[in-house]
């Protein structure tokens, strides 16, 4: 199961999981997704090789997208 | 399959680093500052060392022109080689404290401490899943995470990283956090720097502030006991990988 989630306070939250199957699972993932991207957070998926990858859109088939908060020099 | 072939919600390509206009979102918003390449290290690797010895030789020599001329003059000459010891001095020590291992930066926003603990736990599980089997040992020991990239091999802690150039003789500081993290959990502060040099480790280095570039042991010294085999792993790696 794919799943969605943030980078907060709390350590994480998961704010959606999804299978390739359940599309009413997905759709829900994607408006979590584009929600968090209009506060400003930046999603990250991980790639097989350990590199991640900048998104903008949900990647289905993703094991799990990950949205930060940009960072910035010190 | 590739990035751009693989599917999405609105069935659009997504947008790699590549298509982002200069690879990371941070480092776009910089168009002023140029990409980091092993050239511009080297390049500013070089100035860092002539500024330093610049240092050295503007404080030193006084006192030698002092010693030569009287030597009774020798406790204000002492002062002037003081001055050029102390200047590289808290230039590595600099370095060394930008890299905040996890646990040792000041307590986020005011919570209980079993709020916060568990927060923690929780945001060192996720990055434990990150990193690789032999970083993860590195960093329930070390607080700091160690990362192959191009460049050489990044040490990352809470506000900051070290990056081990190839061959692992000179080690570069940068200053760098999440923009908003007062409320974050230490070692999220980490995962996030940590997916962000993944995502694009030029464009991570650009958005990085350049704070120190000489010698690992320069550095070395000035880490806390806890913090120096995560910068020995990442110095063994770069003399072994490159």
């Amino acid at each position: 199961m794919a799943r969605l989630i943030r980078l907060d306070r709390t350590g994480h939250t998961t704010l959606a999981e999804w299978t390739a199957e359940d599309e009413i699972a997905r759709a829900r993932a994607s408006t979590e997704f584009e929600r968090e991207l209009e506060r400003g957070m930046i999603a990250s998926a991980t790639r097989a090789d350990g590199t991640a990858e900048v998104v903008r859109e949900l990647p289905l088939d993703a094991e799990l997208v990950i949205m930060r908060r940009p960072i910035a020099g010190g | 399959m590739t990035p751009v072939d693989r599917p999405t919600m609105a069935g659009g390509a997504r947008l790699n680093a590549e298509t982002l206009a200069g690879g990371l979102g941070e480092a776009a918003r910089l168009p002023w500052r140029e990409r980091t390449t092993p050239r511009t290290l080297r390049r500013d690797g070089r100035l860092w060392t002539a500024w330093t010895s610049w240092v050295v030789v503007l404080f030193a020599a006084p006192g030698v022109a002092l010693i030569w001329i009287e030597p009774l003059t020798a406790p204000a000459a002492a002062l002037c080689f003081a001055h050029a010891w102390a200047v590289p001095f808290l230039q590595a020590r600099r370095a060394a404290r930008s890299v905040v291992a996890i646990g040792t930066s000041a307590p986020v926003a005011p919570r209980s401490c079993d709020s916060t603990a568990g927060a923690e736990r929780i945001a060192l599980g996720l990055l434990g899943d990150l990193v690789a089997h032999q970083e993860r040992e590195l960093l329930a020991a070390t607080g700091l995470a160690v990362e192959g990239g191009r460049l050489g091999v990044w040490v990352i802690g809470e506000q900051g990283a070290l990056l081990v150039r190839p061959g692992g003789r000179r080690v570069d500081s940068w200053c760098v956090r999440v923009g908003d993290h007062d409320d974050l959990p230490g070692a999220d502060r980490v995962a996030h720097l940590l997916l962000a040099l993944r995502e694009d480790e030029s464009g991570f280095a650009k958005v990085a502030n350049l704070g120190f570039s000489g010698a690992v042991w320069r550095v070395r010294g000035r880490l806390d006991q806890r913090s120096r085999p995560a910068l020995d792993a990442a110095r063994e790696r770069a003399r072994s990988s490159f």
